[in-house]
């Protein structure tokens, strides 16, 4: 274990039952990493369920696949990297102290955040408007009815969970800009901001690998 | 300090120093509280309720069982009472009850830390697990649950007509408390251990819970996504798990077991870590092959993760998947005799004393030992068709979960009952609860396996009448142990009270919660302490006192 008492040992920030701020901060990130770890087993058991109906069933997931609007779901992919970028930008300002730079770049996530989550409202609405919400409504001309209706179970499961924790982070996020318009952020004290950058990267990561899936498995070849 | 200045002019009781149970008094100060002994106590209340509630479940279903006709209850009731005993017990008693209770109040002070890393993440994960004991209490309530604890997908999703979907959010939701509980516990080892206490200074116990810790963070996401489907599936007809729509209720299995039996070794884990603790410390030895025992909990966390298709031995699973699990499932044996090994052989030539927790420690060795073997013959592919459904079934995992779980979890509440406490419990009823226990014990579930080899499936309220003598035995023998269950909680809260005083360290044990007092301060160490030597050195500590 390494030494901790010196340095900040008596920063405003540290909590009682840590030695130091620097093995408070040590903790936090690793506890941020531990719950990211849990995050790819949650979403691991959809990922694993999609796998064996996709094998099972590849027609309909491919014919599922063509009724999804690709330039919306292209949009919103670029929307996702944009904004991962502006949170990589906010941690930097943060780490750097350049307090307007950081309330700039917070409120560029969570406006991106935003307009994906928007976005994603009209393609919900769409698939409603077609009756391609899985249940008693759900219509399919092809005969493969059942396997069509789990490819839109998986695309609601998986998206619908993806999309919550966007809510989520926007939610933070909101958070994070009162306190950075309160100046409690800087280079002494940007762990909150950059465990929240961890968490919004990999919201974003889950998309990088949901996008092909469910979007472009039709359109290959 | 002018209080002490007066005292010490007044004859009378010494003063006492403030602990973390006299603190504070106000129920706030409980219900807020972010320090790990009291949010430790907190847990210890829910799951005892839970563990009365789920007792009572039991108790209704041995009663069914004591005539082949089904004539206490009607055969949809009796389903009830079996799913619901699986449910309390399993998600709001075994899981939470060692790593909650035991490894909140001691990780910590074990590893000479002020508290977890993150104290009020402690407590949410107690709020968490209250929301699930709402949820499932609701379930009860409303008219119980029948699809048994697994909640098998398609009569789960299709069939059942009663409370499914609370009773799987309340599984759903507890498990985030053990998420919590886990990933608190997993950062706590790594990054508040005390200067000099390296990794392989910790304590076993500290190693089982890590590796515990392990299971709930990798396996329970993997439960809550789906139970969540699950329930999407019975509220929405989605299909995923209906063989109607194309779906594999298989699948919801593979899922469920994924989770689940690891869950089987998050239940035994932290009690493996518990004899460890104590039969080195009533053996006045080291314990023997501390390596191996530290990384046999690794080890039975790691192949854990891979035995889940031996539920499925007769669901349709391809045999080559059946031999497969087949074989990893012999596998986890090795890690698991490892222990019992090196537990025997840390008894061999020690000076052994019979105290309360020791007794309950060689219940444990001998009752997790049958436990464990019987389940190599469930592991075997052809016998497993057998017995598969049967009461042998039933007997193996109660061996494992009540003769060894409970076991470790009641040798451990006596052995940190002083340290949690400061008071001392009467060791003559804890002697006579203990051995009590073991009587009742195998006389419930020891004329299981004999029903369960010849032939009698579990979970129905009737059975033929050539069974009845075992069942009379095994219903006679569950109010031996109810009432080894009863008299530890009578004497138990007797002694918060009337118990004599306990030092700090009343074992002469080892170990960093020792060198606190009984019961710790608010923040346990006044200053951290530097850690100089391996755990367990009793030869050193018995030539210090002669």
């Amino acid at each position: 274990m390494p030494d901790h008492a010196s340095g900040h040992a008596l920063s405003p920030h540290r909590q009682l039952q840590f030695e130091s701020y620097e093995q408070q901060q040590e903790a936090a990130t690793f506890g941020m990493w531990a719950f990211l770890i849990t995050e790819v087993l949650f979403f691991g058991g959809l990922f694993a369920a999609y796998t064996i109906y996709r094998l099972k069933y590849p027609a309909a997931f491919q014919k599922g696949s063509l009724t999804l609007d690709l330039y919306l779901g292209g949009f919103n992919t670029a929307v996702l990297i944009g904004s991962s970028l502006t949170m990589a930008l906010a941690v930097h300002a943060a780490q750097t102290s350049r307090q307007k730079a950081l309330v700039i770049f917070l409120a560029a996530t969570l406006l991106l955040g935003s307009v994906f989550l928007g976005v994603k409202v009209i393609e919900y609405g769409d698939k409603f408007h077609h009756h391609h919400v899985p249940g008693p409504d759900f219509r399919w001309r092809a005969s493969d009815r059942g396997p069509a209706q789990l490819y839109f179970s998986l695309y609601f499961a998986m998206t619908g969970m993806h999309a919550l924790h966007m809510v989520v982070g926007v939610v933070v996020l909101a958070v994070l800009i009162v306190m950075a318009l309160r100046r409690r952020f800087g280079a002494d004290y940007f762990t909150p901001i950059e465990n929240f950058g961890l968490y919004w990267h990999f919201v974003d990561i889950v998309w990088i690998f949901l996008f092909p899936l469910l979007y472009l498995i039709g359109r290959h070849g | 300090m002018q209080t002490s200045h007066a005292m010490a002019e007044v004859p009378g009781p010494a003063p006492q120093a403030l602990d973390y149970l006299n603190a504070d008094y106000g129920i706030r100060s409980w219900l807020f509280t972010i320090d790990h002994k009291r949010i430790a106590i907190l847990y210890l209340l829910m799951i005892t309720i839970m563990f009365v509630v789920g007792g009572v479940f039991a108790a209704a279903v041995r009663l069914e069982l004591l005539t082949p006709q089904g004539d206490a209850f009607e055969a949809d009731t009796y389903n009830k009472l079996f799913t619901m005993h699986g449910i309390v017990m399993i998600f709001f008693f075994l899981i939470p009850s060692i790593p909650a209770v035991l490894g909140n109040f001691c990780l910590p002070l074990m590893i000479g830390a002020r508290d977890l890393a993150f104290p009020r993440i402690n407590l949410l994960s107690w709020y968490v697990y209250m929301v699930g004991a709402v949820f499932g209490t609701f379930a009860i309530v409303a008219g119980g649950v029948d699809t048994g604890w697994t909640f098998y997908t398609p009569y789960s999703t299709t069939a059942s007509q009663t409370n499914v979907i609370p009773a799987v959010l309340a599984g759903f939701i507890v498990g985030f408390s053990t998420i919590l509980t886990g990933l608190n516990f997993i950062v706590t080892v790594h990054k508040m251990r005390a200067p000099g206490m390296t990794w392989f200074r910790m304590p076993l116990f500290v190693w089982a819970i890590y590796a515990t810790s392990l299971i709930q963070m990798l396996a329970t996401p993997v439960l809550a996504i789906t139970l969540l489907l699950l329930v999407l599936e019975r509220g929405l007809h989605i299909g995923i798990f209906d063989p109607a729509l194309g779906g594999d209720p298989v699948l919801f299995q593979h899922m469920f077991w994924f989770y689940s039996h690891p869950a089987v070794y998050i239940m035994i884990l932290p009690s493996m870590g518990v004899v460890s603790e104590i039969v080195t410390c009533f053996s006045r030895k080291q314990i023997f092959g501390y390596t191996f025992v530290a990384f046999s909990s690794l080890g039975i966390a790691v192949i854990g993760f891979l035995v889940w298709g031996h539920h499925l031995f007769v669901s349709g699973q391809s045999a080559y998947a059946g031999m497969l699990f087949s074989l990893l499932s012999f596998l986890v044996a090795i890690p698991s005799a490892i222990k019992v090994f090196n537990w025997t052989a840390t008894l061999y030539k020690g000076k052994i004393s019979w105290d309360t927790p020791m007794l309950y420690v060689f219940g444990f060795i001998g009752l997790f030992t049958i436990g464990g073997l019987t389940g190599l013959f469930l592991a075997a592919l052809g016998l497993d068709v057998h017995l598969t459904d049967t009461y042998f079934v039933v007997a193996h995992f109660h061996y494992i979960m009540v003769g060894g779980a409970i076991m470790g979890y009641l040798g451990g509440l006596h052995y940190w009952w002083p340290k949690i406490t400061g008071r001392l419990y009467p060791e003559f009823w804890a002697k006579i609860a203990a051995v009590n226990i073991f009587i009742g014990f195998n006389l419930t579930f020891f004329p299981q396996f004999l029903l369960g080899y010849l032939g009698m499936p579990r979970r129905y309220h009737a059975y033929p009448e050539e069974f009845q003598v075992l069942n009379v035995l095994s219903t006679g023998g569950a109010p031996v142990l109810g009432v080894g269950y009863l008299l530890p909680m009578v004497y138990l809260i007797w002694s918060m009270r009337y118990g004599p005083r306990a030092s700090a360290n009343p074992w002469r044990a080892t170990g960093l919660e020792w060198t606190t007092p009984s019961p710790p301060t608010t923040h346990n160490f006044e200053e951290v302490p530097v850690v100089t030597q391996d755990a367990y050195d009793y030869p050193a500590m018995e030539k210090k006192v002669a």
